[in-house]
C-alpha cells in the first residue's frame, strides 16, 4: 500500500490551516501546565536559529568552519554551568528524559570505575514518571520513598532506605508540589554519606535562576530542558533539549563529544572516561540556538527577575484560589503549586477532569492533573513569568466561577468541553479498537 | 533601547500582586531556600542585549559559519526543504503547543501525527508507527531494546551488523551498558550463519534477540536484507532494519522483506540539518508488537456526540502511566519534525517521493562514474554478500583514494574551495553523498577540484 498521490501546495496549506485551527497553542492563552513552564516563546529566537549559517551546517564539516556553531554551543555550555554552580555540561541530551538517561549512566561508568557496582535508585513519590522510567533503561531497580506532611522529604524514610546498594537519589527541586527542599543541604550529604549520587531533574530550574545555584546543594548532576527555563518551544511534544551540567569528579564520564576552547579554537573533545556517544552528532542545535540567544538577551539581571517573577505570579494565583479548591500544601511556594479538587468532588461528584475541561470553554489551557500522584485529584498550576497580571486575573476568576458551577450545575462540567472543536473524547474505546493509522484491512472480514 | 524583557507584569503590578500575597518582597517566599546556598551576588552571565544587538550578535556568530556545498551525509542530508514547510512548521497554533494531553485542544496536532504515522506505515509497510524518536540512533538502540523485551529476558544479545552506521553502533553500545541488553557486531555473512554449523562460533542462536541491519548499510549498499530476515526468523529472533525512508519510494518495503522493526534517521522529509540537530527518529513495527512500542502514539476515537477524533492512545506503555514499567522513558520526542515530515510526505505522494529520491540517485551515478573515471577514485566495497558493485542504486557511496598525494590533503583543498566533499571514514576512504540540490556546475567542480589537485600533487 504505497502513498496516496501528492497535492498541490494550496490543498497542504489549507489542510494544515484546518488543523491549526483545531489546535491550542501558547499564543492562543495561557497555558499554566505545572512544570512544564509554558513560558512565551521569544519570536526573535525563532528567526535566529533559522539563519543559514546555522541551518544549513552539515555535522560533519570542519569544525574550522564551524567556529560560529561550536563559540555558540561553549558559551552556552558554560553559561548553563555559571546558572547552576557545576564544573561542566554536555549539550548533547535531545530531551530532559535523554538528559536523565545521560547522567544516570555517568553515575554508573563512575561507580564501576571504582569498582562500586550497586543495584538501586530512591525516587520520592512526587517525581515525575520519566524519573523511575529512567532508572529502569539504566538497569536500576526503583525504591520509592514517601514524602511528609509538608510535602517534602521525610528524613527518616530516606535514611531507612540509603544503603550502599543505592546508586543515586533523584530529586527534582523545588519538587512537584512547588517546594524547595528545605533540608536540601543535609539530604544530599546522606546520599553521598552512603556512596551514592545526588541527582536534580531540573524541570523546575525557573524558580531558581539568580537566586541560588543548585549544585551548592550537594548535587553532583542535574538536566535542564531548555524547552522550559529557556524559552525554547515545545512543539507539540518536542523537539527540546536537555543539556546536563555535572561537577568536576563526573566530568571526565561526559558522553562525546565535548566542545572546548584549545588557543582560541573552539574543538571537540572526547572526555578521558566517556560513557559514549548518547546520540547522532552533537545535539539540538537549533534548540540550543534559542536558549543561547535568550541568555543573551536577559543576561544575569533578567534571569534573575525571570525567577523572582515565576515565583510571585504563582504565589498570587494560589492566595486568591485558597478558598475556592482545598489547598493540601498551604504555605509559600516556588513557581508553581498545587491545588485539589476533592471538595468538589464530594460535595457534587464532580472531578478534576471535569474542572480542567470546563476551563477550555474558558479559554484556558488546563493545569497539569493528576499529578503529583501523592495529591488526590490533583491540579498543578504554573502560571510562568510571562504572563499578564489582566491573564492571571481572569484565570483566577474562571476558576472560581467553575468552583461555584460545580456546585451549581455539575451536569455542564461532565459535558465540558462545550466550544471546542471536538466534545470530550472517548480515549478508553481508542485503546481498546486501536486504530492508529489509515491503512487498508489485512484481514478482510 | 533597552534589554529585552519577556515579562508583562510592571513594578506597580508587581506592588498589587505581593500585597494580594501579603508579603513584602519575594525574599519572603524563598524562606524554604537556605541560606547558605542563597546566591548574594550577580551571575556572570553576559547578556542584556536589546534586539538589535542580539540579532547582530547572534549573526555574527552564524557568519562565522562557513557554507560548503555540500555532499556530506552519513545520517544528515542537504535535501531541499521546499519553502511552504517551515511556514507550516511556524504556525504558533503548532510550535507553542504543549503535548497533547488535552486533546480536545490539541486535534491539530494530534490528526497531524496521526498522519505522520499513516504516511511511515505505507512507506515501510508496517501495521504501527510511533509518534517520533529523537533520531536514527536512539531509535535504533531503542529497537533493540524492545526486541529484548519481546523475548522476556531469555534472549539478551541483539547481532548489529558492522556496515551500521557507526555513530548508531556506538549509541547502541551505550544503551547497551546498563545491561539490559549485550550487542555483539558481526559482517552479514557471520549474521547470516548464526544458528547454523559455519556460525564459527560467533554467537549462541538461543540468546539472539534480534539481528539489525542497514537498508542500505552506511556505505550506501544494500547488502541481502531478505536473506538476513530469513537468517533472524530462522533462529527465533527479531529482524530490525534501519532503513533511509526517501529511499523507500524506490526499493522495496522492509515490511514486505519481512521486517519486525523498521527505524532510522527521517531528517530527509523536511527537517534541515541545522548542525545535525534536531533530526527525526522514525520508529514502526508489526502489529503484534505494538505494546511494546516506546513512545506516543496517536490512535482515532470518537467523541461525546460520535464525532471522529484524534487521541495519545496506548499510553499504559508510557512513562507517566507506567513509570518505572513503562517501555521506555521518553517523553518530549520530535513531533514538530514529525508534522514536517508528515506535511511533506502529504504534498510529494508516491510519485514525488520516487522522484526526489531517484533525481538523488541519479546524481549520485552520475558523481560515482565521473569520480572513478578521474583515475584518482576507484571502487570500494566493505560488504561481500550479495552486492552489486557496479551500480550505485543509494545516494550515497564509498570511494578509495587512490590518486597521489592523500585523501587528507585532497579533502582540505576541496573545502577551500568551498566544497565539502563528503566524510572521510578511513584513511583512503570516502564517503559522498548527492542530494537533488546539487546541480551539474557544483557536480563538474568537484571532479575538477579532484583533477586539479591529483596533478598538484603527481
Amino acid at each position: 500500500m504505497p502513498l496516496p498521490p501528492g497535492k498541490s501546495e494550496i490543498e497542504v496549506m489549507r489542510h494544515y490551516q484546518y488543523l491549526a485551527s483545531r489546535n491550542f497553542g501558547l499564543d492562543t492563552g495561557m497555558y499554566p501546565l505545572g512544570s512544564c513552564t509554558m513560558k512565551y516563546n521569544p519570536r526573535v529566537n525563532e528567526d535566529l536559529c533559522r539563519l543559514e549559517g546555522f541551518t544549513a551546517l552539515h555535522p560533519a564539516q570542519p569544525i574550522a568552519t564551524a567556529q560560529g556553531a561550536l563559540r555558540l554551543m561553549y558559551e552556552l555550555a558554560a553559561d548553563l554551568a555559571e546558572i547552576t554552580g557545576f564544573a561542566a555540561t554536555t549539550l548533547a541530551p535531545a530531551a530532559g528524559a535523554h538528559g536523565e538517561y545521560t547522567a544516570l549512566m555517568m553515575f554508573r561508568a563512575a561507580l564501576e570505575a571504582r569498582g562500586d557496582a550497586r543495584q538501586t535508585v530512591i525516587i520520592p513519590d512526587t517525581a515525575h514518571g520519566t524519573n523511575p522510567a529512567t532508572v529502569a533503561l539504566c538497569g536500576y531497580k526503583t525504591i520509592t520513598v514517601a514524602s511528609n506532611e509538608n510535602g517534602t522529604i521525610d528524613l527518616d524514610a530516606l535514611r531507612e532506605v540509603l544503603d550502599t546498594d543505592v546508586a543515586a537519589l533523584m530529586l527534582t527541586n523545588p519538587n512537584t508540589l512547588g517546594l524547595f527542599e528545605p533540608d536540601i543541604g543535609k539530604i544530599t550529604a546522606m546520599a553521598h554519606d552512603v556512596g551514592a549520587f545526588a541527582y536534580c531533574d531540573g524541570a523546575n530550574l525557573n524558580a531558581l535562576m539568580g537566586i541560588t545555584r543548585i549544585a551548592e546543594a550537594g548535587f553532583d548532576a542535574l538536566h535542564i530542558n531548555l524547552h522550559k527555563t529557556f524559552a525554547a518551544p515545545h512543539g507539540g511534544g518536542g523537539p527540546g533539549a536537555g543539556p546536563v551540567c555535572v561537577t568536576s569528579e563526573l566530568a571526565p564520564y561526559l558522553p562525546t563529544p565535548v566542545v572546548a576552547l584549545r588557543e582560541e579554537n573552539y574543538v571537540f573533545e572526547t572526555p578521558a572516561h566517556t560513557i559514549g556517544r548518547v546520540r547522532s552528532w552533537y545535539g539540538n542545535f537549533s534548540v540550543l540556538v534559542r536558549a543561547y540567544a535568550y541568555l543573551k538577551a536577559l543576561g544575569a539581571e533578567g534571569l534573575r527577575e525571570v525567577s523572582e517573577q515565576a515565583i510571585i505570579s504563582a504565589n498570587y494565583v494560589r492566595t486568591q484560589l485558597r478558598d475556592a479548591f482545598d489547598m493540601p500544601y498551604d504555605r509559600p511556594c516556588m513557581h508553581e503549586f498545587v491545588l485539589s479538587g476533592t471538595r468538589q468532588k464530594k460535595e457534587s461528584g464532580v472531578r478534576t477532569l471535569d474542572i480542567a475541561k470546563r476551563l477550555l470553554d474558558y479559554g484556558f489551557h488546563p493545569p497539569t492533573v493528576y499529578f503529583p500522584l501523592i495529591v488526590d485529584e490533583c491540579m498543578m498550576i504554573e502560571p510562568t513569568e510571562t504572563e499578564p497580571l489582566k491573564t492571571l486575573d481572569a484565570f483566577i476568576e474562571a476558576m472560581r466561577a467553575i468552583a461555584t458551577e460545580a456546585s451549581s450545575n455539575p451536569a455542564m462540567l461532565h459535558a465540558a468541553p462545550q466550544t471546542l472543536p471536538v466534545r470530550r473524547l472517548d480515549e478508553t474505546a481508542a485503546a481498546r479498537d486501536v486504530v492508529v493509522a489509515d491503512l487498508p484491512a489485512t484481514n478482510p472480514s | 533601547m533597552s534589554r529585552l524583557d519577556y515579562r508583562s507584569i510592571t513594578d506597580e503590578q508587581r506592588a498589587v500582586q505581593l500585597n494580594a500575597i501579603g508579603v513584602a518582597s519575594c525574599n519572603e517566599l524563598i524562606a524554604d531556600i537556605p541560606s547558605e546556598i542563597r546566591l548574594h551576588e550577580a551571575l556572570a552571565i553576559e547578556g542584556g542585549m536589546d534586539e538589535i544587538a542580539l540579532v547582530c550578535h547572534v549573526g555574527e556568530l552564524a557568519a562565522e559559519n562557513k557554507q560548503l556545498v555540500c555532499f556530506a551525509g552519513g545520517g544528515c542530508y542537504d535535501h531541499h526543504i521546499p519553502a511552504f514547510i517551515d511556514h507550516i512548521v511556524r504556525r504558533p497554533e503548532f510550535f507553542t503547543a504543549y503535548t497533547p494531553y488535552q486533546p480536545e485542544a490539541s486535534q491539530g496536532t494530534l490528526q497531524a501525527i496521526y498522519e505522520y504515522q499513516t504516511a511511515m506505515c505505507r512507506l515501510t509497510a508496517m501495521a504501527v508507527s510511533n509518534a517520533s524518536m529523537y533520531d536514527g540512533a536512539t531509535a535504533l538502540a531503542e529497537a533493540a531494546l524492545m526486541a529484548v523485551r519481546h523475548a522476556r529476558g531469555k534472549r539478551p544479545v541483539v547481532v548489529a551488523a558492522e556496515t551500521l552506521n557507526p555513530q548508531y553502533l556506538e549509541v547502541l553500545t551505550t544503551y547497551a551498558q546498563s545491561g539490559l541488553m549485550q550487542t555483539h557486531v558481526a559482517s552479514i555473512e557471520k549474521m547470516c550463519a548464526i544458528g547454523t554449523d559455519s556460525a564459527d562460533g560467533v554467537v549462541d542462536s538461543d540468546t539472539v534477540a534480534a539481528i539489525l541491519i542497514g537498508y542500505p548499510n552506511y556505505y550506501g549498499i544494500y547488502e541481502n536484507v531478505a536473506k538476513v530476515v530469513e537468517s533472524a526468523h530462522a533462529i527465533g529472533a527479531l529482524a530490525i532494519v534501519c532503513a533511509n525512508p526517501l529511499l523507500l519510494a524506490l526499493g522495496e518495503s522492509p515490511g514486505v522483506l519481512g521486517a519486525d522493526i523498521v527505524c532510522g534517521e527521517a531528517q530527509c522529509f523536511g527537517s534541515p540539518m541545522s548542525f545535525g540537530g534536531p533530526g527525526l527518529g522514525y520508529l514502526c513495527a508489526t502489529e503484534r508488537l505494538m505494546r511494546l512500542m516506546p513512545g506516543r502514539i496517536v490512535g482515532r476515537t470518537c467523541d461525546a456526540d460520535g464525532a471522529d477524533g484524534f487521541v495519545l492512545t496506548l499510553a499504559t506503555r508510557e512513562q507517566h502511566i507506567r513509570r518505572e514499567k513503562a517501555t521506555s522513558n521518553i517523553c518530549s520526542n520530535h513531533a514538530l519534525n514529525a508534522l514536517a515530515a508528515g506535511a511533506y510526505l502529504t504534498f510529494h505522494g508516491a510519485d514525488g517521493l520516487a522522484a526526489v529520491a531517484q533525481r538523488c540517485v541519479e546524481g549520485a551515478r552520475s558523481l560515482y562514474e565521473r569520480l572513478i573515471a578521474t583515475d584518482s577514485f576507484a571502487p570500494f566495497n566493505i560488504s561481500s554478500v550479495d552486492t552489486d558493485e557496479a551500480s550505485v542504486r543509494s545516494y550515497e557511496f564509498a570511494v578509495r583514494y587512490t590518486g597521489p598525494g592523500s585523501l587528507a590533503e585532497l579533502y582540505d583543498t576541496l573545502v577551500v574551495q568551498g566544497i565539502l566533499p563528503g566524510i572521510v571514514v578511513a584513511d583512503d576512504v570516502l564517503l559522498v553523498a548527492v542530494t537533488e540540490r546539487r546541480n551539474a556546475a557544483e557536480l563538474d567542480r568537484f571532479v575538477e577540484g579532484v583533477n586539479r589537485y591529483a596533478a598538484s600533487a603527481r
